[in-house]
This record gives structure tokens, C-alpha cells and sequence, in this order.
């Protein structure tokens, strides 16, 4: 058995999966990844193969995700869940410092950097699109310390989908369903006339360094080019669609639109969908003191710009309306994310229209912001 | 093909957002709800040097944090000086804390006032309710290189008379025979012998070359908005005006998607702007 190296592709047997866990676990890595809780495949820790979504499938559309049994036991058979890797990196709570009284002051100390590295099994395209565009959030400018510490340790074992869901629209964000980049390994799962293997594309020294142990063999030729099908297979059944031409400029050129006032009355400002999205990146501060005042301590925790309480400047706040609110929402995703991250904030995982409670879809929002306004906007924006 | 793991980067070993203590030397009330503070850095490292315009993220322990713009002279390296008001738990454990409190201070943050465009040009300074204390340290600068600048035209605008801060410097700035400093307020009682109406008010009276003067503008957005308006309509162009915007803030370092101001993060990109750039941000209800 060679030892592996940047660029080869491997086939690793489904029946060798287990060991290839055992060597993540034994490199010193917590593995985290898919697993089955509460009738949706969510992210967690993944302490065997068992814990994987074995069989298991889901159905996606707008404001519904159903899991379902497939005919096979494929370990990646699904496509994205509610949840995001985002929660690994900047999680949905975190202290920040904690503070002692020091006699008349007071003495900061930093919260511990973590812990364990982490090896996320099962990153998607579409989600290594989303950790490149939170680690300019994150990183671009002053880098935040605890995303940072954990960015810097994790191990990308990515997964080129074998089927799109049903709110699937990478291939219009140009960031799936093919792995082409920021991997350290790329699993493709190969599952036909009793073959179950997994291609294996080494993206990296690190993830050359997690196989050395795990029985491989090359793959040939042939073996790419029934990934390569897969992929394609899958790009081109997307379950949605979003034209990505000019978006920059029609969101920031249609804050008057009365599409805001319409999605506005369907719009429950719930924040499911900032919640969900792989990149939305919004938090809040929240300081904690102890029942004695002798020490206190700083959280972040998400936040979102639906909420009410997200622009309140001394007693109102600046968007008070649900469509003012979606307006921010969508313009600063699609729009004005490009003047900041210079990139879309989108890449098409379609969590935000699977998870709306009301099925509002950000590709049929963007398909009628397209139409230009029958009559002349009303002066000044939404109401 | 696959791009290599990131850099490995240095993790500060202090955090960003944690705040540095400071000492509170004196409190002064300037208005029954609003305070001057002047802190030192309680360590007695020295005091980060800051712009005119900058601002800093104030916080009491146990209670919280609030972005306030620096108010003091920026030419003392001795002091920090911040003028806040009561306008909620968080500002008020701030402006109610009193001489030998620690407050935590962390930044300066953002973009001040560019002052160096002011130079050999007439400067017209508006100012309305507590947008007085983020102009002070320009006029500060201004007044310590008179010579530097053409006409300096302030006008300053309160809601009454007893919402004026810094009223003993106000009448000291009133007798200089270099500046004209134009005080008025919204409604008053019989005791007052100054003006009555809004800062545009003022405008027309307000002297100045309008192709070689510069403005900046603080206040009620409403105010800035139709200051500007004014200014422009009297021949300084859109992009010698500046005005500072105020957004809810968190982080203070472009992160926590607060402050976003169409696609400017307020506490990054501003707090003080040029008018051109945000004219039709500004145009924009609930932007």
C-alpha cells in the first residue's frame, strides 16, 4: 500500500469505511458530520459509521423537508439539512471573555481557544463555497479569535452529491455540485450493479496523512469517469433555478419595488431562514453578570436582521417593517454582500426556502424583482 | 485543484472585543440627562491616539457596552473625553458613572472627519442635539491651527435651551472674533434672547465661499438630510460634505452586521461620510 499523495485518486470500500473513521479518530480529530436526529439529518458528532444517515434520504421542497428510506444503504444519499458547518466555527452561542472585579477595576480574560481539531465529514460544494465566505467574514479583516482557532484545525473531508434536492440550486451560484477546491479529501460515493466504493480525490498533505493507514487502491480511469457522471447527473437535476446575471446591481437598484411589500405580507420575520443559511453571519452581544456582581461574563449568540431588536437606535428602530427587513435580508445576501466580501453571500443550498415556515423562495423572489414595476414606485421605499 | 491548508495565523492573547480599564476623573453634568466623562487608562499606559470623529466602544462592568464618539481634544494624549446621554440601561450606567469608576474602553473605531480637507478652505459645521460632542475635537483642531483655514462658521441646534452642552464653551466660542458660532433652538421660553427655529434655518444667513468650503454635518439623521440639502443648494458641492451616521453597534469591527447602512458597515466605513456616497441611501425609508 503506497503512501497517498496530493492529487491521487483512490477507491476506498465501503467495508474499509470504519477503519477510515478510526484513523480520523486516532489522528486526534472529532469527527462531526450527518447523523439522524429528530426526523431531519442534522450535523453531529459521529462516533462510528453507525451514527451515519444509513439508508436515509429526505425530500425537500419549499417549506417542507420529509426523510425518507432510500432502496440502498448509501452513508451520503441526502443532500443538506437545517443545519450548517457555520455551527462548528461560530457557534449559535459562545462566551467571548469573562471579567473579575479587581478592587475598583476589573481583569478581562479571554475565553480558551479550543480544543479538539474537528474533521467535518461530508462537506458539500456548496458548503466549502459557504466556509470560504465566512472565512473573509471571520478572518478577512481583523481575524476573530475563536473562529480562527478552530478554521485553522479543521479537516475537510468533502462529498460531491450524488443526487440534488428539491431546493438545490448550486449549479446557478457556481458553487456545486462538483468538489473542485479547499478539500482535504473529496469523497465521491459510488453505489451501482453491487459496487460500493468511495472515490477518493487527496486535496491536501493533511488529508494524504488521514489515509495512509486506510486500505486504498488507485482509481482508474474509468472510476473517474463514473464520478464524473454522478456529478453531472446531479447538476442536472436541480430542483430550482436562479439567474445569477447582474444580481449585484438589480438588488441595489430596487429598494423601491413593491415585490417587498408583497413577500412582506407572507413574511413572518420568523429569522428561520439567517438561521438555517450557511453564511449569515449576524450576532448579538449579551453580557451575563453573576447574582454577587463579582465576575461577569461576554456571549455573542446569532442574531438576525428580522429581528425587530437588530437596528433599534435609542428607542426605534431604523427598519421597523417586515419588507424593509426582507429588503435587507436579499439585498445584502445577493447584492451588497459583493461590495463587502466581494462575492455573492448565496451558494445555492437552498436551506432558506426548505426552511420557511410560509415557503417563501428566494429564487421565485429574485425571478419577480426581475420584472420591473408596472407604475412608478411609491417615493420612499417600503412601509 | 485543491488549495492548501490556510497560513497558520497568530491568535492574539488578548481578545479584540475585550475592553481595557479606564478610570472615570471627572463627571460633568452638561444637561439633566446627559454627562461629560474624562478617563484615563487606569494601567497608565498611554491613551491611544484617535481622530477627530472616531469613536469608541464604552462599557460598565457587568452591564454592557454602547458606541460613543470621542469628544475631547484630540491634540491631549492624557485624556479621553466622551459625552453621552441617558438613553437607555446601557448609557446610562456610562453617563451616571462617577469620578474613581472604572469604565472599559476599547477602539478607537471607523473613519473621522477629514479634517485635512478643511485646510486653506472656509468650514461650516452644523451641528444638532448630541451631535455637538463627535464636532468638538474638529473644532478643537481648527482653532489650534487658526491660520490654516479660511471662515469657520458653526451653527449648532438644541431642542430648548436647557439641551445645550457645553454651554460655558459655547459663550467662550461666541466672543471669538474668528469664528462665528450660531446657536438656536427649537422652543423656548421668554428667557432666552437667541434664536428660535431648525439649524437649516440658519443656513441662508451663514457666510461662506461656496466653492472652496467644506461642511460637516452631525445630528438627527432628518437634520443632516436636509442641512445637506440646503448646503448644496447654496453651492457646496456633494462631495465637500460630510456627515457622521449613527447605526445600532455591536461589535464596532465590521462582524456583527449590525451598523450595515446599504452596503457600508457604519462602524468600518463611517461614522462620518461624504455625502455624495450616501445621498441616495439616505433617500431610502428603513434602509
Amino acid at each position: 500500500m503506497a503512501v497517498p499523495s496530493i492529487g491521487d485518486r483512490l477507491l476506498l470500500d465501503r467495508r474499509d469505511f470504519p477503519t477510515f473513521l478510526a484513523s480520523l479518530h486516532s489522528a486526534g480529530y472529532r469527527i462531526v458530520g450527518p447523523t439522524v436526529r429528530d426526523g431531519a439529518i442534522v450535523y453531529g458528532d459521529i462516533a462510528a459509521e453507525t451514527d451515519l444517515p444509513i439508508g436515509w434520504t429526505e425530500r425537500q421542497n419549499a417549506g417542507t423537508y420529509r426523510l425518507e428510506r432510500r432502496g440502498d444503504e448509501a452513508l451520503f444519499g441526502y443532500v443538506v439539512g437545517p443545519h450548517s458547518w457555520k455551527k462548528y466555527l461560530f457557534p449559535s452561542h459562545e462566551r467571548l471573555w469573562t471579567a473579575a472585579r479587581d478592587g475598583d477595576s476589573f481583569t478581562v480574560t479571554p475565553e480558551p481557544t479550543p480544543e479538539r481539531p474537528l474533521a467535518f465529514l461530508g462537506v458539500r460544494a456548496c458548503e466549502l463555497a459557504a466556509l470560504r465566505i465566512t472565512d473573509k467574514v471571520f478572518m478577512g479583516g481583523i481575524p476573530d479569535p475563536s473562529y480562527s482557532a478552530r478554521r485553522h484545525k479543521i479537516l475537510r473531508v468533502a462529498v460531491q452529491c450524488g443526487q440534488a434536492g428539491g431546493t438545490c440550486f448550486c449549479v446557478s451560484m457556481g458553487t456545486g455540485p462538483g468538489v473542485t477546491s479547499d478539500y482535504d479529501l473529496s469523497l465521491t460515493e459510488i453505489l451501482s450493479e453491487g459496487r460500493h466504493e468511495f472515490l477518493v480525490a487527496v486535496g491536501t498533505e493533511l488529508g494524504a496523512s488521514v489515509l495512509a493507514s486506510v486500505p486504498t487502491r488507485r482509481a482508474t480511469a474509468e472510476d473517474d469517469q463514473v464520478a464524473a457522471a454522478i456529478v453531472s447527473r446531479t447538476a442536472a437535476s436541480m430542483g430550482r433555478s436562479m439567474d445569477p446575471t447582474g444580481l449585484r446591481d438589480l438588488l441595489l437598484s430596487q429598494p423601491n419595488h413593491p415585490r417587498w411589500d408583497q413577500v412582506a405580507k407572507r413574511c413572518l420575520s420568523c429569522t428561520n431562514c439567517t438561521m438555517a443559511c450557511p453564511t449569515c453571519f449576524c450576532h448579538t452581544t449579551e453580557e451575563v453578570p453573576s447574582l454577587d456582581a463579582e465576575k461577569t461574563e461576554r456571549w455573542r449568540r446569532w442574531d438576525s436582521c428580522f429581528n425587530l431588536e437588530f437596528t433599534k437606535l435609542h428607542t426605534t428602530p431604523v427598519r421597523a417593517s417586515s419588507s424593509s427587513r426582507y429588503r435587507q435580508w436579499l439585498t445584502h445576501k445577493l447584492g451588497s454582500w459583493h461590495d463587502q466580501f466581494g462575492s455573492s453571500g448565496c451558494v445555492g443550498c437552498g436551506r432558506c426556502i426548505t426552511w420557511c415556515p410560509v415557503a417563501i423562495d428566494i429564487t421565485e423572489e429574485v425571478a419577480a424583482l426581475r420584472v420591473p414595476p408596472a407604475s412608478p414606485p411609491a417615493e420612499g421605499g417600503p412601509r | 485543484m485543491a488549495s492548501n491548508a490556510l497560513p497558520p495565523q497568530p491568535i492574539p492573547s488578548s481578545h479584540p472585543l475585550a475592553p481595557a480599564p479606564f478610570v472615570v476623573r471627572s463627571q460633568t453634568a452638561e444637561t439633566p440627562d446627559t454627562h461629560t466623562l474624562v478617563l484615563s487608562p487606569s494601567d497608565g499606559h498611554a491613551v491611544p491616539p484617535a481622530l477627530p470623529g472616531q469613536f469608541n466602544m464604552l462599557y460598565v462592568f457587568g452591564v454592557g457596552e454602547a458606541a460613543i464618539s470621542l469628544s475631547g481634544d484630540p491634540s491631549d494624549a492624557t485624556a479621553v473625553v466622551h459625552t453621552v446621554r441617558n438613553a437607555g440601561p446601557i448609557t446610562a450606567a456610562i453617563a451616571q458613572s462617577p469620578p474613581g469608576q472604572t469604565v472599559g474602553i476599547r477602539g478607537p473605531y471607523g473613519r473621522g472627519w477629514p479634517i485635512d480637507q478643511a485646510k486653506g478652505r472656509d468650514v461650516v459645521l452644523v451641528a444638532g442635539g448630541l451631535g455637538l460632542p463627535p464636532l468638538r475635537p474638529v473644532l478643537y483642531g481648527l482653532l489650534a491651527h487658526r491660520e490654516r483655514y479660511g471662515r469657520i462658521e458653526v451653527i449648532y441646534g438644541a431642542r430648548t435651551p436647557k439641551d445645550l452642552v457645553y454651554y460655558g464653551q459655547i459663550q467662550q466660542w461666541r466672543l471669538r472674533p474668528d469664528i462665528r458660532f450660531q446657536v438656536t433652538v427649537d422652543a423656548a421660553d421668554r428667557s432666552w434672547y437667541g434664536d428660535v427655529g431648525l439649524v437649516t434655518a440658519r443656513i441662508p444667513d451663514t457666510r461662506f465661499e461656496p466653492g472652496n468650503s467644506v461642511a460637516f454635518l452631525c445630528g438627527p439623521e432628518i437634520m443632516m438630510k436636509y442641512a445637506a440639502r440646503d448646503l448644496e443648494a447654496r453651492g457646496i458641492p456633494q462631495s465637500s460634505i460630510w456627515l457622521s451616521m449613527e447605526r445600532n453597534m455591536k461589535c464596532a469591527v465590521a462582524v456583527c452586521g449590525h451598523c450595515q447602512f446599504g452596503p457600508a458597515f457604519v462602524c468600518r466605513d463611517g461614522p462620518v461620510f461624504r455625502y455624495d456616497v450616501v445621498r441616495d441611501w439616505l433617500a431610502t425609508r428603513e434602509l
